[in-house]
């Protein structure tokens, strides 16, 4: 294990970013996102959670897939370079690295996304303890430790002190090339502690002890007809802020763009809780705002299970509970309608 | 105050007024209050009207227009400007809907109570002029000036513009606030270089999730020009500068002078983007252009853009005004 | 278009304007038959009425690629639907402002009235707000990157 001062981290990461891409949590006129790190980008390593998840490291909000152009009476097909150089991405919560497990699960089956699998290949994620949780997460109730994130780097905040800790040999890798400004560090009690303070705190979250009773696999009969999906989606809007949000929401569309003198055909998220996702020549086959809700959650808690071993793609990082506009949310949907109540 | 509320929907109810009541529902947590519809009255016990129930409820109507009976619908100072605007828009009828005026002293953002640095929040309690916020982390207090919606720093004042009832507690005479252009002046004084650098700050944060635009009740279309997939308008969710750009100068244009203000696309906006700024700007140009405009105020006068004066200004003046 | 043919040649910028058929159209072809010159670069998108344009073709010809976009309609009550030109001026007047206040250059837009009558004020209108673009330079700030690069 090694450790590293919070007034050297800035070094570090200049260090990394001089080597490869580096995403990480920047701040942007008081709203923090992943972005890219420049030399002035405000980066914050102390908000908990960002706006957008880090998916977009790994599945991109929008990505041009080939573009074809006329050029001198012949016509060009450029399909869209695959990742082919590391990248790393930095201060990710352990919420959030189940999330890409999740993710794994769906792009990483046969047929595999190619595009994916590129940046997974190359991507290293370097993940961060949650210091300080807050009360809309609850990743205890799907099994993560916000104390020991599984990812190639691990890192805890200790005080004035950040420790490091290569789990994987991407890891070592990273690690190597950064050596130069980490200290080795053989007592492990800070550590220790820290993990111990952030159990306690996530134990006493008010949503870290919710009953998954009445979801998971086999739960589509049961749940699906239940009278009260429509009271808890009469308020939904039908925007995307939840599904744009979420860490593990990973439907897309493909569209074409006319660029005037071509065709660029691109990809981009798509969200279920728009009147157009599915839309098909013979119509669209949720008609209603119920529908799209119902299927929003049907998915994460019981479809999803259904299909991976019982996992769920939800993992608790709970932006989708702050960030709703009309404070609709998963937390409800569990709590409403769950076996216990 | 909640339970007279609760009470005279009961009561509005019983004797066939009303066959649903239209209002806020409590959340699991103090500020989670979420708009919901009750069909009866033992529903209404979870019926809550608290510093949170920020939500504008007059879009909801047009839903509730085409229903069977009337709906009881509570709405405070700003909402019944946007109510007022559907009526106008021939989107909600307003024989079908039941007013009760309620009072505001301002709604609460919780993410305003985040970014005070209250972390893990487990209470918020509201005593006049202060917040106490009770966290994981310690309780913390905060002033309730600095926690309020941002439209709410441009108050259009306590009065209700349409209602069947006024509740008690109603302050219609409480005045307007000052200063709801001061920042679109700021930004006008700015360089056009500085002024573009703000804007692409602010919009290249947008992620297209459309909540803006689906909370306003001035975007009623049935079917959105960004939805519509015969015209490559319809991007879905590509976020490239210039569909960000076109996407809010549209969406700000659609609206002006339909908007009331009532901001909720700021409220909604999950990266904090200033929409409010692109609604005002066009409210404070009509103002200077076409008089003095506040839409939502009747229900008969023509709106500013289905509207002229043989002696308009020409379009050339926004470059005299440099 | 490859960009590194056009490093030695000066600035043409591209414009767009939209002539209303009754008058501007008409004005814009009195000046073509009348021989009066004005650069080949405005391109013309004849619409039936200044009052057709929404504020979604401004800014659709400049993510296609325009430097500058003039809209011509007739005088001011002299439309042809009678009103139409009234509403146009409103729309522009309003759409021009929020251009500006999103920090985009107010050389780029302009509404101009021109008469089936004015071939002259055609060519001229054309040939100084040419002049003012080209001074603008290259249109950045409202720029679609997918139509620039191929």
């Amino acid at each position: 294990m090694y450790k590293i001062s919070k007034s050297k981290m800035p070094e570090l990461l200049a260090l990394i970013a001089g080597k490869m891409d580096l995403f990480l949590p920047v701040d942007n006129n008081g709203t923090v996102n992943f972005g890219l790190w420049t030399e002035d980008a405000r980066v914050d390593l102390d908000t908990l959670k960002t706006v957008k998840s880090p998916k977009d490291a790994f599945f991109p909000q929008s990505e041009v897939l080939y573009s074809c152009y006329r050029k001198a009476k012949k016509t060009t097909i450029e399909p869209a370079a695959l990742k082919d150089a590391p990248f790393a991405v930095f201060g990710v919560r352990p919420c959030d690295v189940r999330a890409f497990e999740v993710l794994d699960k769906v792009f990483l089956s046969e047929p595999a996304d190619v595009y994916y699998a590129a940046r997974r290949e190359h991507g290293i994620v370097v993940s961060l303890a949650c210091h300080e949780p807050e009360e809309s997460c609850f990743c205890k109730v799907f099994g993560i430790d916000a104390a020991e994130p599984s990812a190639d780097v691990a890192m805890w905040q200790t005080g004035e002190e950040y420790c490091w800790e290569a789990k994987t040999e991407k890891g070592e890798n990273l690690t190597a090339l950064v050596v130069s400004l980490l200290e080795a560090c053989e007592d492990t009690q800070a550590v220790e502690e820290e993990k111990a303070k952030i159990r306690d705190l996530v134990d006493r979250m008010p949503n870290s002890h919710l009953s998954l009773e009445g979801w998971g696999q086999g739960k589509t009969k049961e749940r699906f007809d239940d009278p009260r999906w429509k009271e808890l989606s009469d308020a939904c809007l039908g925007c995307g802020t939840c599904t744009f949000s979420c860490p593990t929401c990973q439907c897309y569309d493909i569209k074409d763009f006319n660029t005037g003198n071509g065709v660029q055909r691109y990809r981009c998220w798509d969200s279920c809780m728009y009147s157009d996702f599915t839309m098909m020549a013979g119509g669209n086959n949720r008609t209603t705002q119920m529908q799209r809700f119902r299927q929003r959650f049907m998915h994460k808690l019981v479809y999803f299970p259904d299909n991976n071993d019982g996992m769920y793609s939800c993992v608790g990082c709970g932006r989708c509970v702050e960030k709703c506009p009309q404070s609709l949310n998963i937390v409800k949907v569990i709590k409403r309608m769950g076996g216990t109540k | 105050m909640q339970e007279q509320l609760i009470a005279r929907a009961k009561e509005l109810l019983a004797d066939g007024t009303v066959v649903r009541v239209l209002g806020w529902r409590k959340g699991d947590t103090d500020f989670s209050a979420e708009p919901a519809f009750f069909e009866n009255g033992n529903g209404l016990d979870e019926f809550t009207y608290d510093g949170f129930c920020g939500a504008n409820l007059s879009k909801y109507m047009i839903a509730a227009s085409k229903l069977e009976g009337k709906t009881l619908v509570f709405l405070k100072p700003c909402d019944t400007y946007s109510f007022n605007q559907l009526i106008k828009e021939h989107r909600i009828d307003r024989d079908k809907a039941y007013i009760i005026g309620v009072g505001c002293d301002g709604k609460l953002d919780i993410e305003k109570i985040r970014s005070a640095g209250c972390k893990g929040i487990t209470a918020v309690q509201e005593e006049a002029d202060t917040l106490t916020v009770e966290t994981v982390y310690g309780n913390k207090t905060i002033a309730r000036e600095d926690a309020v919606l941002e439209r709410c720093k441009a108050c259009k004042g306590g009065k209700h513009v349409a209602y069947d009832e006024l509740f008690e507690g109603c302050d219609e005479e409480k005045p307007a606030k000052e200063g709801r252009f001061e920042l679109v002046e700021k930004l006008e004084a700015m360089d056009p270089k500085e002024r573009f650098a703000f804007w692409q700050g602010e919009l290249s944060r947008c992620i297209r999730c459309n909540a803006c635009r689906n909370v306003c009740p001035a975007c009623s279309c049935i079917k959105c020009v960004f939805d519509n997939d015969r015209y490559d308008t319809a991007q879905k969710a590509n976020t490239t500068s210039f569909e960000e750009q076109m996407f809010h100068i549209i969406r700000a244009f659609h609206v002006a002078g339909r908007c009331t203000d009532c901001g909720e696309c700021s409220r909604v906006c999950p990266q904090h983007i200033p929409l409010h700024l692109l609604n005002r700007k066009f409210i404070k140009d009509i103002n200077e252009f076409y008089g003095e405009y506040q839409a939502g105020e009747d229900t008969d006068s023509r709106a500013p853009l289905t509207n002229f004066t043989t002696d308009d200004v020409e379009p050339g003046i926004v470059r005299e005004r440099g | 278009m490859p960009i590194d043919n056009n490093e030695n040649k000066e600035f043409k910028p591209l414009i767009v304007a939209f002539c209303c058929n009754w008058c501007s159209y008409a004005g814009a072809d009195l000046a073509g038959s009348s021989r009066l010159s004005y650069p080949a670069d405005v391109k013309i998108i004849r619409v039936p009425c200044s009052c057709r344009v929404n504020p979604l073709f401004i800014l659709r010809a400049f993510q296609k690629g325009a430097d500058g976009v003039i809209l011509c309609g007739c005088h001011p009550g002299d439309c042809h639907y009678t009103t139409g030109n009234y509403y146009a001026r409103r729309r522009m007047t309003l759409l021009f402002s929020m251009l500006d206040y999103l920090g985009i250059e107010n050389g780029r837009t302009r509404v101009e009235w021109v008469s089936a009558a004015e071939g002259v004020k055609f060519s001229q209108t054309m040939n100084e707000f040419i002049e003012q673009v080209r001074s603008l330079g290259e249109n950045v700030r409202l720029e679609d990157l997918r139509c620039k690069n191929n």
